[in-house]
């Protein structure tokens, strides 16, 4: 199965060399086509790969395949750990690229940037293979930095615009700060595991859950908190979690396409991804399990909230993916790490729908993206229309549609959890499945129905968009509704994951509701009884009645709840927060050392002081090749007798 | 007289070498067209066929044929294996830059490959007169190269200082011989260290001063301070396609020889060698790097830099442990890889009229062709021993091996000269990225010379981020 | 043991006498007519006594050098000659393989021009 693996992942990584740096030569048609060709067998191989190991009955497959480096006994290696768990991954990752793909084809038409766009997709997935695949801290570390990368290169790509400099540039500082805990925790995990190889630190784990580490002289802190608490503060940058979420909103400045493919289907999620992979090392820490689910409530409760008052298409669904990977988290967080996945899995297809599908109006729109200014888009895009719906329903939880099953098993997960912090994470789940409706059909009634108040000229030009972008669209609207249904069972309460995810039997919530599971259908009766359901609705009807029927009640409340408005609007003023303390409290503390330590210090006496004197003694020794041949042999003859008589006497 | 002709098997690829380089003469006293690409084609052939002769009759043990004066191990078969890669490469290079200068004869390729057979003979030397004959060999072909442009001043004094010194280098080593053979009453290899083993022999006046004799010759090839003077002179007034030979595949060969003189031969005396290698690496780390910056032609900087990373490659040596030697041969094939991508793209850059070797021509490369700017850049990054670039592993793996041996202020000062070095390759990228450029013309070089360069400065980071393979291969070499 | 070197102490002897011997019968039997020419010692063809500063004809040192490499061979072919016997065809193979060498080398400065004095 090795040549399998290598396959699957150097398949785009082979794509985006030779678009991204035979991009002229190849030209623009040649460069979708490579990294499609790369990207789809990748995607065929995940297929077989996701046969072998569920159908088939295939052992976990856990082997190095490069060796990097040894340094003090310590092996830095590429490995791949290959199980369910991956599978599922790998599937998704390269399911959901690949329409991309497809879709940029359209989207990114007329763009002169073609080929490096390509280059760039192709090669964020091949990061966020070697990142699911791996078998040790080192490859996650690598693929973790390597999507970063591609992202910070991708929400800046169109590098002449002003904003997307900004975000890029925001994206990659926040998570920096991420991936220093993170980096702290993979230090942490060698200092004290000895290994970076998962195996082998899972294998650990249970015998060093009560031993405690003393960082600062005095407090004892559990060895097992600190590292899940440090690695998750990586997921929380990556994942964009609060208070590290705010480079995903400004990351729509990208292409669409890669809001679809980065900042919501895939790289988002591999915190969850990783929160899941490291289930045996959370699971012995209650502490840090608590702290994952009460970030993850906070960012899928209030997120939600800010998703309310968005005017820019993308800037919604961009919410709703915070909101949604704070479900997420929040399932990770109740050890229902299997429904957490499942989300992710069902989350992945339906928002990269729903962005798909936004970018679809965009181009509709000649790249307008404020909805106050569409309406009635349905009889001009109906194929956009009927996907957006589906995708909305997916999102809000209706019954029968993926996201239904995932979120209502999120929901009972936490309810049934006794995880310090579980009740409040309980009501703000329970109450973000009406604002996850509120503000999705928000969006959906005014872009999609009600008055036309886009200007005359872009009304004559809509149409329906092309083939490449609406196929993917209905590729994309087939999973969103029923894989929930199809592996409901045997992902959530089945045996799907086996040994891949570790729950303790005091932690295992999922097992507690399975115990009341009878089948797929029993489930959906359930759910329609249970207050999420009415919630969704409550929520679907509030908006229509808001901004269908009677529009001046939103204009009402926005008057008149003032100070609410503006601390959504502001998004509670974090962006203003962290450019006020953190960037300007930096550059304060960066000019003072700058001007003292730098120049002073460190640029006048040792750095232009050493090179100085290095220079001066250049100069002067450099006379001794005088060019004359008899010194050169005098030289060697007295060398030759120096070395002598160094032994001699 | 019985002789058994299966001896001769280890032998193939020199036999190989010395047929064909003769052949190439013949042929080229007879072919009529002047511009003919026969001989270059032929020598390139020599080369793939020793190679695949090497590959194919790999050394399974350590095995001396002649009584003992020739040994095939999987040492000199992997060394011999770069010498034959590195010098393809060098032809390939040294093409065009011959061809504008009216030395595209065969003259260059005869002495090539000659020079080659005398480092294939020196790297299996298992005999002090084999030795010498390999040396000679070698040298002689590259004071001839050297003086093949003899109507320029420059390449004429060049060939005059390194004639001299040569022969004064080479008398030194041959006396340091005689005196080993006076002592000990062999000149084979084997038996001088087993002699050496048993009794005070070791210590004896005759013994050390025939080590630091022969210590001389070996660091006249290497280039190593005191006895690095033709260094800098010759790199700077030979022609580039022959500094280029010189630069290369001739370390690999010194270092074998340092691999059988010392360590093999003399083994047991390495306490009395190891402060003498101490010395000179010192030395050669402080010339190598400070006179490097005070340079303004390329080919004298690399010259000093070569000097400085012949005290790198010498650190691994005086380590005196498997993993000291393994380190120091890998770090002299990636010396070799290195060095000649940096010889190439001089070549590269000149043409018929403009040897382009002054730091200023460098200026601009990027304006002009920020891909082979690019490839500089891996080139100069990696001497510097920036990571992950193969030159920084070569570094670590030596500095390891010092650490490893408790010579911890040798590391540090190593480093610590490194730092020093680093300036000058930097200053390079920043001619290359920050500068206007002064020269426009066009580059001349061929789709060959091209794709090899780019494959070559593609080697030194694709290696450096897969570093394993041939860090194992140097450590199957020395039997680890 | 001194012994066994009497051959060669006679052999010196003779040789001694009869060179001896041949030079005084000469210089006794020839007739003397000195001139300028015959009188100055004869050394590679220049003045004995002038500026070192002078052009001399490269050709000569080539054609000098080349005569040393084929001469000394034959200080090569001697030893060979006398145990041929008892090395057999090998020492013959062998010997066979140096000449061809030299054969090689001799085409080349042949074919070069180094042997035409014009």
């Amino acid at each position: 199965m090795e040549n399998t693996y290598l396959g699957l992942v150097l398949a785009p990584l082979a794509g985006a060399i030779i678009a991204g740096l035979f991009g002229k030569q190849v030209g623009r048609a040649g460069a979708h086509w490579v990294t499609i060709l790369g990207v789809g067998i990748s995607f065929i191989l995940s297929v077989l790969v996701f046969k072998h190991h569920v159908f088939d009955g295939g052992a976990t497959y856990n082997e190095t395949v490069y060796t990097w480096m040894v340094s003090d006994g310590i092996t830095f290696q590429i490995g791949f750990l290959v199980d369910q768990l991956t599978a599922l991954m790998i599937c998704v990752v390269t399911f959901v690229s690949l329409m991309v793909h497809i879709y940029t084809i359209g989207y990114m038409h007329d763009d002169p940037g073609y080929q490096r766009f390509f280059s760039y997709i192709a090669l964020f997935t091949f990061s966020m293979l070697m990142l699911v695949m791996s078998n040790n801290f080192m490859q996650l570390f690598f693929g973790w930095e390597a999507v970063g990368l591609v992202s910070y290169l991708l929400i800046g790509f169109w590098f002449k615009k002003d904003t997307a400099i900004y975000a890029n540039l925001k994206a990659f500082l926040v998570n920096r700060v991420g991936d220093f805990g993170f980096l702290l925790g993979i230090a942490a995990v060698l200092m004290y595991f000895g290994s970076l190889n998962y195996a082998d630190v899972f294998a650990l784990a249970p015998s060093l859950k009560d031993s405690t580490v003393e960082v600062f002289p005095g407090t004892e802190w559990s060895l097992m908190t600190m590292v899940c608490i440090l690695l998750f503060i990586g997921a929380m940058g990556k994942s964009a979690q609060v208070p590290l979420h705010v480079w995903l909103p400004d990351s729509m400045e990208g292409p669409t396409p890669i809001s679809a493919l980065i900042h919501a289907a895939t790289m988002v999620t591999a915190g969850v991804f990783m929160v899941a992979r490291m289930s045996p090392l959370y699971e012995y820490s209650e502490t840090a399990l608590g702290f994952v689910m009460v970030i993850g409530a906070i960012t899928a409760f209030f997120m939600g909230l800010v998703g309310i008052v968005q005017n820019d298409i993308k800037r919604v669904v961009a919410y709703s993916t915070l909101s949604q990977l704070g479900y997420m988290m929040v399932a990770a967080g109740a050890s229902a790490y299997a429904a957490a996945i499942f989300h992710l899995m069902t989350h992945a297809f339906f928002k990269a729908l729903l962005f798909l599908a936004a970018g679809s109006v965009i181009i509709a729109m000649h790249h307008k993206q404020d909805i106050r200014e569409m309406g009635g888009l349905k009889k001009y895009m109906p194929i956009t229309y009927w996907t957006s719906l589906f995708g909305s329903l997916a999102l809000i939880g209706f019954p029968g549609t993926s996201g239904f099953f995932s979120k209502d098993a999120i929901i009972e997960a936490v309810h049934a959890s006794s995880v310090p912090g579980a009740d409040i994470a309980y009501w703000a789940v329970l109450l973000g499945v009406f604002i996850t409706a509120l503000y999705s059909f928000r969006m959906f009634f005014l872009v999609f129905h009600g008055k036309e108040r886009m200007d005359h000229h872009t009304k004559e030009h809509l149409h329906e968009t092309p083939w490449v972008v609406t196929g993917p669209l209905m590729l994309l609207a087939i999973p969103s509704l029923i894989i929930g249904y199809l592996t409901v069972e045997s992902v959530l309460f089945g045996d799907y994951f086996k040994d891949a995810i570790f729950v303790l039997p005091e932690h295992n919530v999922l097992a507690k509701i399975g115990e009341n599971y009878t089948s797929e259908i029993g489930f959906v009766l359930h759910g329609m009884m249970a207050p999420p359901f009415w919630l969704a609705m409550g929520g679907l009807f509030t908006a229509w009645f808001i901004y269908m029927k009677k529009p001046e009640i939103a204009d009402n409340i926005k008057n008149n709840m003032q100070w609410i408005y503006k601390l959504l609007d502001k998004k509670y003023f974090a962006d203003e927060f962290n450019e006020a303390f953190f960037a300007g409290g930096s550059r304060g503390i960066g000019r003072l050392l700058w001007r003292n330590g730098d120049i002073r210090i460190i640029d006048g006496l040792m750095v232009n002081g050493s090179a100085n004197s290095i220079g001066w003694l250049s100069s002067v020794v450099r006379h001794v090749q005088t060019g004359y041949l008899y010194h050169y042999a005098f030289v060697m003859i007295v060398g030759l007798m120096l070395l002598l008589g160094w032994h001699l006497f | 007289m019985n002789f058994d002709y299966t001896q001769l098997i280890p032998l193939l690829p020199e036999i190989t070498v010395l047929t064909m380089a003769c052949l190439v003469l013949v042929v080229d006293v007879y072919k009529t067209s002047k511009d003919s690409n026969l001989t270059y084609y032929l020598t390139q052939l020599t080369l793939v066929m020793a190679a695949i002769l090497t590959i194919a009759l790999p050394a399974t043990e350590t095995n001396r044929v002649f009584n003992g004066m020739f040994v095939a191990d999987s040492m000199s078969d992997l060394l011999k294996l770069f010498i034959y890669i590195v010098s393809f490469m060098v032809f390939v290079y040294s093409r065009e830059y011959l061809r504008a200068r009216e030395m595209y004869r065969g003259e260059y390729f005869v002495l090539g490959l000659f020079g080659i057979l005398g480092m294939m003979i020196m790297v299996s030397a298992h005999n002090l007169l084999m030795v010498y004959l390999g040396l000679e060999l070698l040298s002689l072909c590259l004071y001839a190269m050297v003086a093949m442009q003899r109507n320029v001043v420059t390449v004429s004094e060049a060939a005059m200082k390194y004639f001299v010194l040569g022969a004064l280098a080479s008398g030194m080593l041959l006396y340091g011989m005689s005196l080993l053979y006076g002592a000990t009453g062999t000149l084979d290899i084997v038996e001088m260290s087993n002699k050496l083993s048993t009794g005070d022999l070791s210590s004896s006046l005759i013994m050390i001063t025939g080590m630091v004799f022969l210590i001389t010759g070996l660091g006249f090839k290497l280039g190593a301070v005191p006895f690095h003077m033709w260094v800098p002179d010759v790199y700077h007034g030979a022609p580039t396609s022959v500094t280029l030979y010189i630069g290369a595949a001739p370390k690999i060969a010194a270092f074998a020889l340092v691999m059988r003189l010392l360590v093999e031969g003399l083994g047991s005396m390495q306490a009395q060698w190891q402060d003498i290698l101490i010395i000179m690496t010192v030395l050669s780390l402080f010339v190598g790097n400070v006179i490097a910056i005070a340079q303004t032609n390329i080919k004298r900087m690399l010259a000093y830099s070569t000097i400085s990373h012949v005290a790198y490659l010498l650190l691994g040596i005086i380590a005196g442990t498997q993993s000291g030697y393994v380190a120091s041969m890998f770090y002299v094939i990636v010396y070799a890889i290195m060095s000649m991508a940096a010889f190439g793209m001089i070549l590269f850059l000149s043409r018929a009229g403009f040897e382009a070797d002054s730091l200023d021509d460098l200026k601009g490369l990027n304006e002009r062709s920020p891909w082979y700017a690019f490839m500089m850049l891996i080139v100069m990054f990696s001497m510097a021993g920036v990571p992950p670039l193969l030159g920084f592993w070569a570094k670590l793996a030596v500095l390891k091996a010092v650490v490893e041996v408790d010579l911890v202020w040798l590391a540090v000062t190593a480093v610590a000269f490194s730092i020093i070095g680093a300036f000058y390759y930097l200053r390079v990228v920043k001619l290359m990225y920050f500068d206007k450029a002064e020269d426009t013309n066009d580059f001349i070089a061929g789709p060959d010379m091209r794709f090899f360069l780019s494959a070559n400065a593609l080697a030194i980071l694709g290696l450096g981020i897969f570093p394993g393979g041939l860090l194992s291969l140097c450590a199957s070499a020395l039997g680890m | 043991m001194l012994e066994e070197y009497l051959p060669i102490w006679i052999f010196m002897l003779v040789g001694l006498g009869f060179g001896a011997v041949l030079l005084t019968v000469g210089f006794v039997l020839s007739p003397h007519r000195p001139d300028s020419e015959k009188l100055s010692p004869y050394e590679c063809g220049f003045e004995a006594f002038e500026d070192t500063r002078m052009k001399f004809d490269v050709r000569y040192y080539l054609v000098a050098i080349l005569f040393i490499i084929f001469d000394l061979e034959i200080a090569f072919l001697f030893p060979w000659a006398i145990v041929l016997d008892e090395i057999g065809w090998f020492g013959f193979g062998a010997m066979f393989i140096f000449l061809a060498i030299l054969v090689i080398g001799f085409i080349y400065e042949w074919k070069k021009g180094a042997l035409e004095w014009e």
